[in-house]
């Protein structure tokens, strides 16, 4: 009844005319910047923040959210159509999503994308609405050593990620952790790996980075032959999926919200590991492996369910304690401090037409999210018969500008450059770029929770298999590596028998 | 000093009325970059964004806050320090003015030589914060239990040069004894372990700690400003309780070196209004800060408190044997 009472309130903040104007405003740009490489939500939210200072808080804060996340659903539009993740987790999205394009079927993934998004973004709605802080309360229970369990778990888990040999995988993550190195230690403030440079000190740019391996190596490849260029598959062969499509996409939806939705309650990076987590599941359980890098929807539906169900819920420790989970929501406390209000414990029961009407604007948002973009699909996909000699060369002119507008950081785009001939050896040598920016990505928060693990528990390594829910993950994790090297095992051992006969 | 540079702009104006106009006496003609050397949404980047919203009213010119972060402050203003002193570029900073050419080693500018300051703002009181369940209950007790316990107790701080961390050397320097300090990557992480129980004990900014502080979620020992604070009347200051620790994180506005003075003048006259002003004070005091007097929001204060600061922190740093480099 109560909850009943108080989503009423809330329904009443965010369908008011001119929040709905708000909302619309935030997930539109929110498409837009999650669509152009290089500007990301925190660097168009920090932008914005100035002008929301004029706006009533429940507007300023709607519109913000907005921003967020509708670049989660605009992320995986660049990610699908031209390789160019712009966001960690649409590198996921790229691996099947661009395949998917490549055979033409990018209005399929497109679609995919928007329909899973939408429906984790309602679950996700309805579990902050009902579980908001008891699930905050649980997501406390998580300290260092519970990340360290979970970040290795996702990184074990996620070898998954690559078709082809593992141990070339299991390289690019190690690369990915040592390249997530670069820049400030935050324990002691030693400079690692910055060649001198105080530009380096704060580390390599995600966006830069990605931008780079994925974007720029792949236009250094179809350079090589201009007559096999395949990048743009002209015949578009169906904008909308096919009922196989839909019964296929039905499970990894489900679970993909699933996951994102509780990943994405854990403030220490549990919304990074989301899309990541997804698509390892997805592969798993999937009776077609061999698919997935080669265009599978499943590929898709469950790390784009999984991202947004993540991005919405992790709101939640904002919301109900007050505590930031990533950048994006510092900026919202930020947002939130602007707007006199301080974000904590009791903006629930001192705001209740704020707290409520935030979370009613995420459903109007994500309605207004598949209004938008679906008959948007015919439209980016349209967009793929720009001539490439176009196209291409203002796509990396679009992110140059972005990544330096985010931090006015010189090395940002050069990074763009230097990691692009990175990337363009690596696939050269057979290697995938998604398992190193996983481990770009997460190679900081291993190390992180690692060693404030041990710090707090003053060199005792015991710590990791004396709390429980440490000690579980890392007991799954090990299972990961068990269950993945077992069929190994038995495929070599097959092998060795077709070479004897 | 003063005088003899008013005189200079004097006669620079009688010899050249054009040029002298259009140089000093028209400022600001265009739109005027603050940077702010951390993230936007910070507790610094909220201070600077509503000062300068009133700083654009007064100059009748936007104020517009630029955050270029990272290296603890120092690549911001660097940048400030090398930018030209035509007034258009200005430098927001925190106490890490002070102590940056401590903690860093090899420091690319001079915080007192490569700038002309403007003016102080305010000085952000900071708290002593326990998890819940931390034993102690209050400040004499808290003080007992840290010298008894030492390295058993987990400090928490928001990485090396941040207020909570400055806090912690203050403090393990008044009671002489050592804790554990954790590093954490920004206050809002510190935090989390706190609430969570993860972490027993920081000192930090009543930005951050006030909510929490005011739903019970963490427990609150003392404020080390001078006086009580106005929305935590209940929590004594860390004089009342006998501990020799007082702490504010100052933040002062500057120009690079070589600025007009009558630039300067402007400018202070323009801060001083947005410290007058009523939106200013009361979202202050929401932040748990109040704006400084009108004798401190001038350049001879900011250049007093600087030297002063850098003195004081560089025997507590090279005490304490942190750097950042």
């Amino acid at each position: 009844m109560d909850i009943i009472a108080s989503l009423g309130l809330g329904f009443s903040v965010a369908l008011d005319p001119t929040n709905i104007l708000y909302c619309f405003i935030g997930v539109l740009l929110g498409t837009v910047v999650g669509c152009l490489p290089g500007i990301g939500p925190t660097a168009t939210i920090a932008m914005l923040l100035p002008i929301t200072f004029s706006l009533s808080p429940a507007g300023a804060l709607i519109m913000l959210a907005g921003i967020y996340y509708g670049a989660q659903y605009g992320g995986s539009t660049t990610a699908i159509l031209i390789n160019l993740p712009g966001e960690s987790s649409s590198a996921v999205t790229a691996i099947d999503g661009y395949q998917m394009a490549k055979r033409g079927r990018a209005g399929p993934a497109l679609a995919t994308a928007a329909l899973g998004s939408f429906f984790a973004g309602t679950v996700a709605t309805l579990l902050l609405a009902f579980f908001a802080p008891p699930l905050a309360r649980a997501a406390l229970n998580f300290g260092a050593p519970e990340y360290f369990a979970l970040i290795v778990l996702g990184l074990l888990v996620s070898i998954a990620l690559a078709h082809g040999s593992i141990l070339k995988a299991l390289a690019m993550i190690v690369l990915g952790l040592l390249l997530g190195m670069v820049g400030q230690d935050i324990y002691t403030g030693q400079p690692r790996f910055t060649l001198g440079f105080r530009e380096l000190y704060s580390g390599l740019n995600f966006v830069s980075v990605a931008v780079g391996v994925f974007g720029v190596a792949e236009i250094l490849r179809n350079l090589e032959n201009e007559k096999e260029r395949d990048v743009m598959v002209k015949a578009v062969k169906n904008l909308w999926l096919s009922k196989d499509d839909i019964r296929r996409i039905v499970a990894p939806v489900l679970r993909g919200t699933a996951l994102g939705s509780l990943l994405g309650v854990l403030p220490g990076g549990g919304h990074i590991l989301s899309s990541f987590a997804s698509y390892s599941a997805e592969k798993r359980l999937s009776k077609t492996p061999e698919e997935f890098g080669q265009g599978a929807i499943e590929g898709v539906a469950g790390p784009e369910s999984a991202n947004n169900a993540a991005a919405q819920t992790s709101f939640i420790p904002l919301l109900t304690l007050g505590i930031p989970a990533h950048p994006v929501m510092a900026l919202m406390v930020g947002a939130f401090i602007l707007q006199g209000i301080t974000p904590g414990p009791n903006v629930i029961n001192d705001q209740p037409a704020l707290f409520w009407g935030i979370i009613a604007s995420m459903w109007v948002g994500n309605v207004l999210l598949v209004l938008l973009n679906l008959p948007l699909i015919g439209l980016w996909v349209k967009m793929l018969s720009i001539p490439y000699r176009a196209l291409f060369p203002a796509i990396v002119l679009f992110a140059c500008i972005g990544c330096y507008s985010i931090n006015q950081n010189i090395f940002d785009v050069y990074a763009i450059g230097v990691f692009g001939v990175l990337g363009y050896v690596l696939i050269r040598f057979g290697c995938e770029p998604a398992p190193l920016l996983l481990g770009f990505v997460l190679g900081p928060l291993l190390e992180e929770h690692l060693r404030r693990a041990m710090i707090i528990s003053r060199g005792d390594p015991s710590v990791f298999v004396t709390r429980p829910i440490s000690a579980t993950l890392l007991a799954l994790a090990l299972a990961a590596v068990i269950i993945a090297v077992l069929p190994g095992i038995r495929r070599k051992r097959k092998e060795v028998f077709v070479e004897e006969d | 000093m003063k005088k003899l540079v008013s005189l200079a702009a004097g006669v620079l104006l009688a010899g050249l009325p054009f040029a002298g106009s259009a140089f000093a006496q028209d400022y600001p003609t265009k739109p005027i970059t603050v940077v702010v050397p951390f993230a936007a949404g910070g507790p610094t980047d909220t201070v600077a964004r509503l000062v300068a919203e009133v700083m654009s009213q007064d100059l009748g010119q936007q104020v517009v806050v630029q955050n270029v972060g990272g290296a603890g402050g120092t690549l911001g203003a660097g940048q400030v320090a090398t930018a030209s002193n035509d007034g258009y570029t200005l430098l927001l900073h925190h106490i890490g003015m002070s102590t940056a050419p401590t903690l860093y080693r090899s420091l690319p500018y001079d915080p007192t030589a490569d700038f002309e300051p403007v003016g102080l703002i305010t000085a952000v009181p900071m708290t002593l914060v326990a998890k819940k369940d931390f034993e102690p209950n209050t400040l004499e007790e808290l003080v007992a239990y840290v010298k008894a316990n030492g390295e058993n107790i987990t400090y928490a701080h928001a990485g090396i040069g941040s207020a909570s961390q400055l806090c912690g050397m203050l403090f393990m320097d008044a009671l002489d004894t050592q804790m554990t300090t954790v590093p954490y990557q920004g206050s809002g992480p510190a935090m989390t372990d706190i609430i969570g129980g993860q972490i027993d004990f920081i000192c930090d900014q009543t930005t951050n700690t006030t909510s929490q502080i005011q739903a019970g979620e963490v427990k609150a020992y003392a404020v080390t400003s001078p006086e009580r604070l106005g929305n935590l009347p209940d929590l004594p200051t860390t004089a009342e309780s006998g501990l020799e620790l007082e702490i504010g994180v100052w933040h002062g506005l500057y120009a690079p070196a070589g600025t007009d003075a009558a630039i300067v003048e402007r400018l202070e006259a323009a801060l001083k209004t947005a410290l007058a002003n009523e939106t200013v004070v009361s979202r202050f005091a929401e932040l748990g800060t109040v704006p400084v007097s009108e004798e401190e929001a001038t350049p001879e204060a900011l250049a007093e408190t600087l030297s002063s600061q850098i003195e004081l922190w560089r025997g507590v740093i090279e005490e304490a044997g942190v750097y950042a480099d």
